[in-house]
């Protein structure tokens, strides 16, 4: 019998593994004070752009949201695009016209022909949205969380239905790194703990031994004291919270010969590697992810 | 004096004991730099080790930090390696003294050089010696190269039983020599593209850049260099335990041509990645197929031959399923040997052809950071396993036997295996659980990972300890050792 007790304590072990994760469990709710309707502006000029500091000039003035979109927000948009008929919810999938790419054939690319693609899929547990059949909101406890479960085109269409664009990565390099120096994290030289969601980051919306990592509300880290837990203020130098960690964000651009889209940030699953300014992450433009979102840009260009 | 003489005398100057310092010194260097790796950071720890040691690792430099890391290990790996195939071919020994001393002055100027610039402070006359110690180590394998050349009558084959050429030429020595020219040229692969095109200076990690469209001649370069370097050191390992496990006959003679065409083939497929990058990976392909059918041959070879002489040892003539399993098991470093190149067929190259073969259906779906871990656990997992294959052979020539040899051997199996098995799972984890409910199998996954890479070094560490004891005796196992050579056998004797 006491052959087999390690033999029970490894099945055991092993069986936890199958354990579901309760994607409800209960969010603690707290106001950061930050107004995700805020903008940024960032100055025409140069700055330091990637890993090797390359010399990059932005010859213009543009915004940037201060935070990512929130859910709040998102259900906002699409119960007025739903409201003008400019989003389509089949099979359990909000969805929108794309004009498409132009296709060259090149290695490992896939063909975006003009036509519909998801935005959010509905039947997600992990999205952080509920739909009555006729309209939209946040479930309770994630409304000033980043908007997540969110494709390229849905994080496109939002941007653009309120006259925006998504940012480009080097206007979004920009903004989270400042022109100044050449910091690898928008606040400054070293990561903490809590200056950013990351993975461990030990903040009060993670249990590693159960759900694991989750959003931490826009602008959460910010200085303040929430129930015991001391955050750093970590703005970028424009004033931009959540440019490191809590979800990697959609840029804009569309490169040749592949249909990747890029992302930028780093997010909750991560380790502090992934939050340097210049790291990219990648994906296909319908993919969706409890760690994907986004935030929006206008004027320059 | 004399008594530091002496033991400097072992630990330098024999072949035993300057695989015994490379082995001590790969360990201290793998445990003390893994400390500051992910799951480390999670439990706290890199944090002390970094202030302890008052490590200095600047943000924009940790791709250029790992590569000398990656480096630096990977130099002692071919150290010892280099040590063994010195000892168990025949050569001069003014060549072998040349060949040992100057790989060995080599990988110490790497170590000292390499880490303390990447992990202290830029001072560029540690990268200088860096440098100077790969150079030196290419020109050891310059001159291991001209010691192997295998067509020197005397080097020809007594035994018929080993694979030859009709003028009786020793195959396996030219399966030596194709390998180590092969390493050669595609050191150069990747040192010359390095300097000429990087200078250096803007250091990426090869994981970085594959879904890069438009791949520069650096990027290309480097991913073939990396690949082909890790493939040629497993070739060398599988060369190195064919001579342990003295394998011969049939098997051997179809073996070894498959294995000389197989590294030529594979390593030209990585040097042709740079003009002709589609093709190459039929090539390649192609070259590796041929190098793992040689290498499955040596694992047929062995296992009879375990299963032979078990059941012999106990007077059983023919034996049942059960007997054949308890003879083929009874000596876990010669069966661990080389089931742990059965073991990377499942977590290494399983793996590897079915992402290759489902790139653009499945992998390419996912986000990018979750076909990271595929790409890094793919080559860690390879080279570890390669490790302890190479660590298995020493711990048998160290004299470990009876109960040590035992606990030794299978321990390693196992908690390498459970290691290696969790990564694996860990490294796939998106084709069985979505990113948001993932938590619970990546915490099963990453405990038992480190279960059992703390239980190979803990197994490791006791390894070491047990020869450090042994250096302090009078008329210690090391007094034995200082003129032992490895075992060479009948049909390659001088």
């Amino acid at each position: 019998m006491k052959k087999l007790i390690p033999l029970l304590l490894c099945a055991v072990f092993l069986l936890s593994a199958c354990q579901p994760v309760d994607l409800d469990a209960p969010v603690p709710v707290y106001d950061t004070g930050i107004d995700p309707e805020s903008w940024a502006l960032i100055p025409a000029g140069e700055f330091l752009s990637g890993q090797f500091d390359k010399e990059t000039d932005i010859p213009y003035d543009y915004e940037m949201m201060v935070t990512p979109v929130t859910n709040d927000q998102y259900a906002a948009y699409l119960n007025a695009a739903l409201a003008d008929g400019s989003i389509k919810i089949s099979e359990n999938q909000v969805s929108g016209y794309y004009p498409g790419d132009v296709f060259r054939g090149a290695r490992h690319e896939e063909e975006i022909a003009a036509g519909d693609y998801l935005y959010i899929p509905l039947d997600d547990p992990a999205l952080r949205l509920a739909f009555d059949g006729s309209t939209f909101s946040a479930k309770p406890g994630w409304g000033n969380h980043p908007m997540t479960m969110v494709s390229w085109f849905g994080a496109k269409a939002y941007c653009e239905y309120y006259g925006g664009r998504l940012p480009s990565e080097l206007e979004w390099e920009k903004a989270a790194r400042g022109s100044a120096d050449n910091r690898p994290f928008p606040w400054g030289e070293t990561i903490t703990r809590n200056r950013a969601n990351l993975i461990f980051s030990r903040d009060p919306f993670e249990n590693m031994a159960t759900f694991g990592s989750r959003t931490t509300p826009v602008g959460f880290y910010n200085g303040q004291v929430y129930d015991g837990y001391q955050t750093l203020d970590s703005p970028s130098p424009y004033g931009l919270y959540d440019m490191a960690g809590n979800v990697w964000q959609w840029t804009g651009d569309v490169y040749e010969n592949q249909h990747y889209r890029y992302m930028r940030g780093g997010g909750m699953n991560n380790y502090e590697n992934a939050l340097r300014v210049w790291v990219r992450n990648n994906a296909t433009p319908v993919f969706t992810g409890p760690a994907t979102g986004f935030r929006c840009a206008r004027g320059g260009k | 004096m004399h008594w530091f003489a002496a033991r400097f005398n072992f630990l330098f100057r024999s072949t035993k004991g300057l695989i015994l310092v490379a082995i001590a010194l790969v360990s201290l260097v793998s445990a003390l730099f893994g400390m500051l790796s992910g799951p480390m950071a999670d439990f706290g720890i890199k944090d002390v080790i970094v202030r302890a040691l008052n490590i200095k690792l600047v943000e924009a430099e940790r791709e250029g930090r790992l590569v000398i890391l990656y480096h630096s290990i990977a130099m002692v790996v071919v150290a010892i390696e280099t040590y063994m195939i010195t000892d168990l071919l025949p050569m001069k020994d003014g060549q072998r003294v040349a060949i040992n001393s100057t790989i060995t002055i080599g990988y110490l100027a790497v170590l000292f050089g390499g880490l303390p610039f990447a992990y202290w402070g830029h001072n560029w006359a540690l990268h200088g010696l860096y440098i100077a110690g790969l150079s030196l180590i290419f020109f050891a394998g310059c001159l291991l190269v001209w010691a192997l050349w295998p067509w020197r009558p005397e080097y020809r084959v007594s035994d018929k039983a080993y694979a030859h050429t009709r003028g009786g030429y020793n195959l396996e020595r030219v399966a030596f020599f194709a390998m180590a020219v092969a390493t050669l040229i595609s050191a150069l692969f990747g040192a010359i593209p390095g300097s000429y095109f990087g200078n250096g200076f803007e250091a990426f990690l090869a994981e970085n850049v594959v879904r890069e469209p438009h791949k520069s001649v650096l990027d290309l370069a480097v991913i073939g260099h990396l690949h082909i370097m890790l493939a040629l050191i497993a070739v060398a390992c599988a060369l190195i335990i064919s001579r342990w496990m003295d394998f011969k006959g049939t098997l051997h003679k179809l073996a070894m041509p498959l294995m000389i065409v197989g590294s030529i083939v594979l390593s030209m497929g990585t040097w042709l990645v740079v003009p002709f990058e589609a093709a190459a990976h039929a090539i390649i392909y192609g070259g590796s197929t041929l190098a793992m059918l040689g290498a499955l041959f040596l694992v047929i070879f062995s296992w009879r031959k375990l299963i032979r002489t078990g059941l012999a040892e106990k007077g059983i003539r023919k034996g049942n399923f059960f007997q054949a399993v308890a003879a083929l098991t009874r000596d876990p470093l010669k069966f661990g040997a080389t089931w742990q190149m059965v073991f990377m067929n499942f977590t290494v190259s399983g793996v590897g052809i079915f992402t290759a073969v489902k790139l653009d259906e499945i992998f390419r779906k996912w986000q990018y950071m979750d076909e990271r871990p595929i790409l890094t656990g793919h080559w860690h997992i390879l080279a570890t396993l390669t490790a302890t294959i190479l660590l298995m052979y020493y711990a048998d020539f160290a004299g470990l036997k009876g109960k040590a040899r035992q606990w030794f051997g299978w321990l390693l199996i196992i908690f390498s295996d459970l290691a290696f098995g969790a990564v694996t799972i860990y490294e796939m984890r998106r084709l069985i659980v979505p990113e948001a409910v993932q938590q619970p199998l990546v915490n099963t996954t990453t405990i038992l990972g480190d279960i059992g890479l703390a239980t190979v070094l803990v197994v490791l560490a006791a390894l070491m300890v047990w020869r450090l004891i042994d250096l302090f005796k009078k008329k210690g196992r090391w007094t034995k050792e200082v003129d032992q050579k490895l075992e060479i056998f009948e049909e390659v004797k001088q």
